[in-house]
Parts: structure tokens; C-alpha cells; sequence
């Protein structure tokens, strides 16, 4: 029997028998919930919904608070070291006037040297104006920016071109080694015309990128070993090997008593985009381009979907007939090549020799240009240029007010420390949580 | 969006009311509000007369209200009673003490006993079967004292006998004097059980019925219109043989012989049910089909060609259409778009792409005419899947196997957890691929659909066909089968038509 119907969009109760005691009478309106999904279950592995969850959750808007947030934070550790700011503040009640005043000094001359170091000079476009010095020196800031950005555009496009297909690449840093290592054998070791010595000598680097990530790639697809553990060794195998690769005779410069290898020649190197002995190279655009690619790659090709199908399920990708396996391995040997492009790049642009230390820490930055980029290849880049711009300008920030580049790291970390919880800038800041992009604290849905 | 619009529920001590609704209604989104999880914008509780403001889980357990959700929150390495004193521990000796692990037991002996509720309080919670698991939840509710219970579609994952022991503990409980909320979509369930039903749809009470309102009428009220619970099909004319399946073994996880020597055939333009109660080898048989499961022993052939042994991509190509098991586990990615999903196993083929890249603006025409040819409902086709309620997500994959020529259609429970407007529209779209000369293949856990949808019957049985017997034979017979009883004193195994 039905005891009572609706007319369709009547909001009335049908069934208004009266209260009775024990009873549990509820009447809601709830606007702007979100239904939990009824069947949500399965989907990505847990470490990569993480990381999906933190992008979605990450808007734009976040991202920018955190790096606010970050310079907040740099600003009381450049108090913190500064002898006079803590001086001043040693009779902070005598006269409270000096010791914000000086701390507004220090911070204020630091954060200013950082962006004169990374983007514009006020002083050298004045120069340039008045004749006093050349166009170039006015550009040496954006030059030194573009000069760290392009490295780790290709090692924070091969962390996060992995991230897209569920795996989380450590081991961009032992590419970038192996890849610098093959790229500087051919660049010393044959000697070729111009542009050919070139274009030889980068695509050796991607070759050696990329078989160095066909290694984890491989064990992960066939073993099942968990690429962070095989990664995180090989970065140790590729250090060593480079240190010891360059000691060796025909390797090591016969000039130098140190451990550095022969220079590259002269052909292989990538040419310059600028006069004035500005360092900026070939490279950042390179990296533009690579971006370019894997920006098609990702979105328009069938690998790229066969990519992001396994990354973010792979028993559906299994089932609809993708070999998991296959785009396991194929994804790690792009992202090596690209890794191992970074590498080279730094090999060809900057350093010209191969050095223990030629590739510094690029492929471990990649891991937070990656993540500061949400994994998408634009974003990628503008994280890249960031980190470029704060390297470049914690140099002058150092040489100028004293301020140890160090800060710069501490930055850098703060940065993808706010970027790793959004939540708490989201607290901060008192913003809404975005209705699509919420990090819930896995719901607490039981007791 | 407005999930709930002013709901009225009222629910009596010691009754079993039913929460009957589509996928998407919003009877989820009213429970989390009871159980604390959400806060509402107008409205209010009433316990005994009272206000109550429900703020989490907490409150809501001391003012009496315990919630079964659909998935377990449960500790899978735990015991049973570790995971029934979780967030309630006692401790022997004060707050540092050791804790109390033989109370818990006892605890849990006693609940168990009182309701008869069969659990070992030292098993492993993740060696038990799903049925038990729910149980373990219920106990943990009724170890807090709870007078309400609300079960969210608590038979959704289980087999047909786990569904009637659910029905007696339900029973039992209302003897002892509980509320229970039941949130189904499910009408047998809410009929054999329920004192009193409240239809939601949309976020509004739509209707309230006694349990001896007709199917008929409470589906109609659910989904607001007429709905045909049975297809209407014509005779099936049964052409070649498509699948040809002999001697079959295949092994499961732990390397049992799940499957032990299956001989099947599924001719053109004929729907073969396979009915068995789920794990009794259904899932791997057809796995091994598909190539994502290796066969130890026997072959099978697909229009005379050998199946076995090839790749999954192969098996698809060759015209065969899958709609997996588990549809959020293997069958959609829930993040890509509808048009993504929708090309998900032939984005590498033409007309949608080519070896090398694919082409985007076919994959969207193509997307926009399934979307309104499979009536899928969505606000674009460019939404996520994962935004798309149950029985809609399911229609995505059913657009997608059924959009290419098909010599074979294998459905696994091609209508689990969908809602009743949408099984319609599946089933109609299986006996239209029927129709269109496919060899159908269904492979259902409730007996109800096999016997609508199949020309033949087939039931397994711990990893074997025990009998195949023609659509007409009664539901008794099928039952009985399926429970592993082969004898019947009146009539002999049958055999096709």
C-alpha cells in the first residue's frame, strides 16, 4: 500500500504522524554537501591519490599564499641572523623604534638584493640609459635566472611526466649524472663539425638518461620492485660511478691534478643566446620545447593516454586491454631521457667538464619543481623558472647583504612544505575549501 | 548542490524502516547528516522528543545512533575484537595499563551471542568473508549501545545466502527492540524486511509505503515513472557457435583451481546465463576469456579461432565486448572524462586515434553522441566519470563495449549497485546486442536477472558447470543448483533447448 505521495517538486512531508516518544525525526536541508561517492573504492595507489589529492588541492591561489608564507618565515630567519637586528633587539624595551627598524633593514635590503639578483637591477638599466655600462649588464640577472631555470625545466618534467603514470621517479638525479657522464664521453671523446657535435652529443645524453631509467622501469614492470627503492640506490650507483669515471685515464684532464675530466669541445657545447659573457644558453629554450612535447605527449598521443590510464588505474588500463608493463617501462625511459638531457644541459651550458659534482643537486630539485608544478608540464616550467629566479638571486643575496645562499634552500623548503599542506595555508589565510579540490584528513568516517 | 530538500523521517522504536532510493537520491548524504558526518542547513534532530545537535560520529554514538557504513571501517590486520574495542579501549591497571584484550573478546562473545551474530573474536578481520566482516561492524555498533542503526546499502556486497542471514540478525535486532535505518535500492530486500518504507528521489520524500505495496508501485515511485522489471524479448534464434569453451581450469590468487574443467557454448544471437553464487569460479573462467588471467589446462575458441593465450587487446579486437565485474575497480578510470572512459580500450584504433597520437575532436563527437544515445546522465561529456552516480557510470561502460561490432558479449554483473531506472536500460541494450547476432554471456550473482535476461541457464558450482538448464526451469530448481544440489526427484538434468 502506498500511503502517501509527492507531486513532483513539493518539499512538504507526506507523513506527519504525530511525535511519539523514541522517535528520531530529522528535517535537513543540506546545501552544499557532497554526497560521498557510493562506490569509492579502488583508484589510484594510496601514494598517488596523495599526490593527486595535494594538486587538486593545491589551486592557484594556494600556491601563491605558500610562497608568501615562506617569505614571511625567511624574513624572521634573516632576522634571527643578522648580529645587529638581534643586537637591536637585545634592548628591544629601551627603544622598540631600532630594533624594527632594523629589522625591516635587513629583511627589506635581503628580499630587494634577492629580486635585483633574479630578475632586474634598477641600478644597471639606469647605467644602461646613461651609457655608463652596457645593455648587458642589465640583463646579467634574468640571464643567471634562465641559466638555473633550464636544468631543472627536463628534471622536473622527467618527475613529473612519472607522476602522471604513477610512479614516483627519485631517481631523476642518477639519470642526470649517467646522462652528463655518456653526454661528456661523446663531447670530449669524438671530435665533429659544429651542430653535429652538438645534437650527438645531447642525444647521447638521452640515450644514457634513458637507459638508466629503463633499469627501475624494467624490475618495477617485471619484479614489481617499488621504484623508490631501486631509484634511491641507482642515484648512488650513477654518483659513484661518476667519481670514479673521471679519474680514469683518457677521462680525467691530463692538465688538472683534480678529478675533473677533459673538457668538451668546443662543437659540442650549446651556443649562447647572448653577448656580453652572459651565461644564458641554448638550453632554456630546449626546455620550452621539451615541455612543448611532453605537453603533446601527455594529452594528445596514445602513449600519453595509455600513460595516465595506468597511472591513475591500472587494473581499468589492464582490463581495456593496456599493457601496464610496457607503459611502466616506457614511461621511466622518457623520463630518464629527460632527466638525462637535464644533466647534459647543465654539462654543455655551464660547466663544460665533468666534475663529481658537474649536475649539483638538479634532480632532486626536479622533485619539487615537479610537485610545485602540479605535475602538469606548464606548470612545470613556471616551478622551474621560480627555482631558477631564487637561485639566481640568493647568490647576489649573499655577496650583497650577507645572507648565506643557504636561505635560499630554507625557502625552497618552506615553499613545498606549505605546498605539502594546504590545509594549513588554507587556515591561515581563512579560505573556503575549494568545492572540487578538498585534502580532507582521510574522513574519520568511523568510531 | 542541494542533496537534501527538506527530508522528513520519522522512524519508531523497534522498527525496521526502509530508505529506498536511486543511486544519487541523496539517502546517504541524510544518514551522514544523522551520524554527524555533515551538518544541515535548515532542520533539526529529534531523539525521544529531544533536540540533539550532532556534531561527529562522537555525539552521535552517545545520543545513541550507530552506522553501518557501506564500506567497512574496519582494521584489516586487526582482530575482530581488536577492531570492536578500536576508539573504546579499555585498559587493565589505569590509562597506561596493558589493554583489556580478553574483555573485548568477552564483549564481543556476549554481543554475538545476544543477537546471534556467529563471529570468532580472535580471527583476523581480513581472513573473513565480507558477510562476516559486516557483522564485526554491526557488533561494534551494538557494543556502544546503540538504539538506532543505520545500515547503508549493507547488501550491495553480499551473496544471496550472506543477504538472508543480514535479514535474520536485522530481525533478531528488532526483537530486542532497535531502530534500524535500511538503505537500499533493492525492493525484494525492503519487502521481505521492512515495517515501513520512506521513498526518497532527488533529494525529497516522495512517498512513504507498507512493505505490501507492489514492486511494480514502489519502482515507479523510486524512479518517477513506469518501469518494466522484466524484459520483454523475443525468442532467442540461436545461430553458430561464437564461444566454444572445453575442459577449462583456471587457478585464483592462492593458486586453487578456481576453475576445474568448464565446457560452455554460446551461440549467436542467444544470452547464456551463468548463475552461481559469487566465488565459485565465475570471476576467473571469465578473466581467463579475456586473456588477463593464464588458463592451466583446456581451450576455448571464438568463432573457431583459438582464445587462450592472447592478449587482451586481441580479445577485444577480435569482437568482443567486456563489461568487468567491479565497474570502479577495473571497468572506468575515475578521474579521466566520460569521452575518455568512453574510448578507453579503442583510443589506439581508428576512427579514434592511430599508433602514434589521437584524435581529440573525433573522441568528442563520438563521446556526445553516446552520452545521448545511451542516455547517459551527466551535465557534460566532458565531466569526470567519478561524478557520475552508480547506474550512470555503468551505462558508460555499457556505451563503450556496445559501440563496435560484437561477436561476443561478456557481462559480468552488468547491473550491481545500478539503480532500477538504469538495470532497465542495461538489460534492454544486452537483448538488443542479442538481437543484433552477438553470443551473449551473463554472469550474475542474483538469480532474478540471469532468469530474465538468459535463453540458457548454466550454474557453477565450486568451479564447475553442474547444469545447464533452459530460462523456464523454476527458481526453486536454479536455487538448489546453485547451492551445489543436483538431485531433484522429478526431473533430470536438461540441457539447452
Amino acid at each position: 500500500m502506498i500511503l502517501g505521495q509527492e507531486p513532483e517538486g513539493s518539499a512538504s512531508s507526506p507523513d506527519k504522524a504525530p511525535v511519539s516518544t523514541g522517535q528520531v525525526a530529522s528535517e535537513t536541508a543540506a546545501t552544499a554537501l557532497r554526497t560521498p561517492d557510493p562506490d569509492e573504492v579502488g583508484g589510484p595507489p594510496a601514494g598517488n591519490r596523495f599526490i593527486a589529492a595535494l594538486w587538486s588541492a593545491n589551486t592557484v591561489t594556494v600556491t601563491v599564499l605558500s610562497l608568501f608564507l615562506a617569505m614571511v618565515i625567511g624574513g624572521v630567519l634573516i632576522c634571527l641572523s643578522d648580529p645587529t637586528v638581534t643586537a637591536a633587539y637585545g634592548y628591544f624595551f629601551a627603544a622598540p623604534g631600532d630594533a624594527i627598524a632594523a629589522s625591516w633593514t635587513a629583511v627589506s635590503e635581503a628580499y630587494a638584493n634577492l629580486f635585483k639578483g633574479a630578475i632586474v637591477d634598477p641600478a644597471a638599466v639606469t647605467g644602461w640609459l646613461d651609457g655608463e655600462n652596457t645593455i648587458w649588464l642589465a640583463l646579467y640577472p634574468l640571464s643567471e635566472t634562465l641559466t638555473y631555470t633550464a636544468p631543472l625545466v627536463f628534471t622536473g618534467l622527467a618527475v613529473a611526466l612519472a607522476f602522471r603514470g604513477g610512479l614516483f621517479n627519485i631517481g631523476a638525479q642518477g639519470q642526470a649524472i649517467i646522462g652528463a657522464a655518456v653526454a661528456g664521453l661523446v663531447g670530449f671523446g669524438l671530435h665533429l663539425p659544429p651542430v653535429v657535435h652538438l645534437v650527438f652529443t645531447l642525444v647521447a645524453g638521452a640515450i644514457g638518461g634513458a637507459a638508466y631509467g629503463f633499469v627501475p622501469g624494467f624490475l618495477k614492470a617485471r619484479t614489481g620492485a617499488h621504484e623508490v627503492i631501486t631509484t634511491i640506490m641507482l642515484n648512488y650507483i650513477a654518483l659513484y660511478f661518476l667519481s670514479w669515471l673521471i679519474v680514469q685515464d683518457g677521462v680525467q684532464d691530463p692538465n688538472r691534478t683534480d678529478a675533473i675530466s677533459k673538457p668538451v669541445d668546443e662543437n659540442a657545447l650549446l651556443p649562447k643566446l647572448a653577448g656580453g659573457d652572459l651565461r644564458v644558453h641554448l638550453g632554456i629554450l630546449l626546455g620550452v620545447a621539451a615541455v612543448v612535447g611532453v605537453g603533446w605527449l601527455l594529452n594528445r598521443s596514445t602513449f600519453g593516454f595509455e600513460l595516465r590510464a595506468v597511472g591513475l588505474n591500472p587494473d581499468a588500463a589492464r582490463t581495456a586491454g593496456m599493457s601496464v608493463a610496457a607503459t611502466y617501462t616506457g614511461t621511466m625511459v622518457i623520463a630518464g631521457a629527460l632527466a638525462g638531457l637535464g644533466g647534459t644541459t647543465v654539462l654543455l651550458g655551464t660547466a663544460g667538464a665533468l666534475t663529481g659534482s658537474v649536475v649539483g643537486n638538479i634532480g632532486f630539485d626536479g622533485i619539487t619543481v615537479a610537485l610545485l608544478g602540479r605535475g602538469k608540464p606548464w606548470g612545470v616550467l613556471l616551478a622551474a623558472l621560480l627555482f631558477g629566479a631564487l637561485r639566481a638571486g640568493g647568490n647576489r643575496m649573499q655577496s650583497f647583504s650577507g645572507i648565506p645562499v643557504d636561505l635560499v634552500d630554507v625557502l625552497t623548503a618552506l615553499i613545498v612544505l606549505f605546498i605539502a599542506a594546504p590545509a594549513l595555508v588554507r587556515s591561515v589565510f581563512r579560505l573556503r575549501a575549494g568545492r572540487t579540490g578538498r585534502l580532507e584528513t582521510t574522513v574519520a568516517k568511523g568510531w | 548542490m542541494v542533496a537534501n530538500d527538506h527530508i522528513d523521517l520519522t522512524v519508531e522504536p523497534g522498527e525496521i524502516h526502509a530508505l529506498l532510493g536511486e543511486n544519487g537520491a541523496g539517502k546517504s548524504t541524510l544518514m551522514n547528516v544523522l551520524y554527524g558526518l555533515l551538518q544541515p542547513d535548515e532542520g533539526e534532530i529529534l531523539i525521544n522528543d529531544e533536540p540533539h545537535h550532532i556534531k561527529g560520529p562522537r555525539d552521535a554514538i552517545s545520543a545513541g545512533i550507530g552506522m553501518v557504513h557501506q564500506h567497512f571501517m574496519l582494521v584489516p590486520v586487526f582482530t575482530v575484537a581488536e577492531n570492536v574495542m578500536l576508539g573504546a579501549e579499555r585498559a587493565r591497571g589505569g590509562p597506561l595499563g596493558m589493554l583489556d584484550r580478553a574483555r573485548a573478546r568477552r564483549d564481543v562473545r556476549e554481543v554475538a551471542e545476544r543477537y546471534g551474530l556467529q563471529v570468532n573474536p580472535a580471527a583476523i578481520v581480513e581472513d573473513l568473508p565480507v558477510g562476516v566482516q559486516q557483522r564485526v561492524e554491526i557488533i561494534k555498533a551494538l557494543t556502544r549501545e546503540v538504539e538506532l542503526l543505520i545500515l547503508d546499502e549493507p547488501t550491495a556486497v553480499l551473496t544471496p545466502n550472506e543477504t538472508a542471514d543480514l535479514l535474520e540478525v536485522m530481525r533478531s535486532l528488532k526483537a530486542a527492540g532497535k531502530s534500524i535505518v535500511f538503505i537500499t535500492h533493492k525492493l525484494k530486500e525492503v519487502k521481505a524486511i521492512a515495517d515501513r518504507i520512506t521513498v526518497v528521489r532527488r533529494g525529497r520524500t516522495v512517498g512513504t509505503a507498507t512493505p505490501d505495496a507492489s514492486e511494480a508501485e514502489l519502482a515507479s515511485l523510486m524512479v518517477g515513472r513506469q518501469v518494466m522489471l522484466r524484459v520483454e524479448k523475443a525468442p532467442a534464434q540461436p545461430g553458430d557457435v561464437v564461444l566454444a569453451v572445453d575442459g577449462l581450469a583456471v587457478a585464483d590468487e592462492r593458486g586453487h583451481r578456481a576453475v576445474d574443467g568448464v565446457d560452455l557454448e554460446v551461440r549467436a544471437g542467444e544470452v547464456l546465463g551463468l548463475a552461481g553464487v559469487q566465488g565459485n569460479g565465475q570471476t576467473e573462467l571469465i578473466e581467463a576469456l579475456m586473456g588477463l588471467r593464464p588458463a592451466l589446462a583446456g581451450s576455448a575458441t571464438l568463432k573457431g579461432e583459438p582464445l587462450l593465450g592472447r592478449r587482451t587487446k586481441d580479445v577485444l579486437g577480435a569482437g568482443v565486448g567486456y563489461i568487468p565485474e567491479d565497474r570502479s575497480v577495473d571497468g572506468l578510470i575515475k578521474e579521466f572524462t566520460i569521452a575518455e572512459n568512453l574510448v578507453l580500450d579503442t583510443y589506439d584504433r581508428e576512427p579514434f586515434g592511430s599508433k602514434l597520437a589521437l584524435r581529440l575532436d573525433r573522441i568528442e563527437a563520438a563521446a556526445k553522441e553516446r552520452v545521448e544515445e545511451f542516455d547517459v546522465r551527466t551535465p557534460s561529456h566532458e565531466a569526470n566519470v567519478g561524478t557520475l552516480s552508480g547506474g550512470n557510470q555503468q551505462k558508460v561502460i555499457v556505451a563503450r563495449e556496445m559501440s563496435r561490432p560484437l561477436n561476443l558479449l561478456v557481462a559480468a554483473q552488468p547491473t550491481r549497485g545500478v539503480d532500477v531506472g538504469s538495470i532497465e536500460f542495461i538489460h534492454k541494450r544486452v537483448i538488443a546486442a542479442r538481437d543484433a547476432g552477438a553470443g551473449v554471456l551473463v554472469i550474475s550473482s542474483e538469480l532474478d536477472e540471469v532468469i530474465s535476461l538468459a535463453d540458457r541457464i548454466a550454474v557453477m558450482y565450486r568451479g564447475r558447470i553442474i547444469a545447464t538448464v533452459p530460462a523456464t526451469e523454476s527458481r526453486e530448481r536454479i536455487g538448489l543448483l546453485m547451492a551445489g544440489i543436483t538431485e531433484t526427484p522429478t526431473e533430470t538434468e536438461g540441457s539447452g533447448q
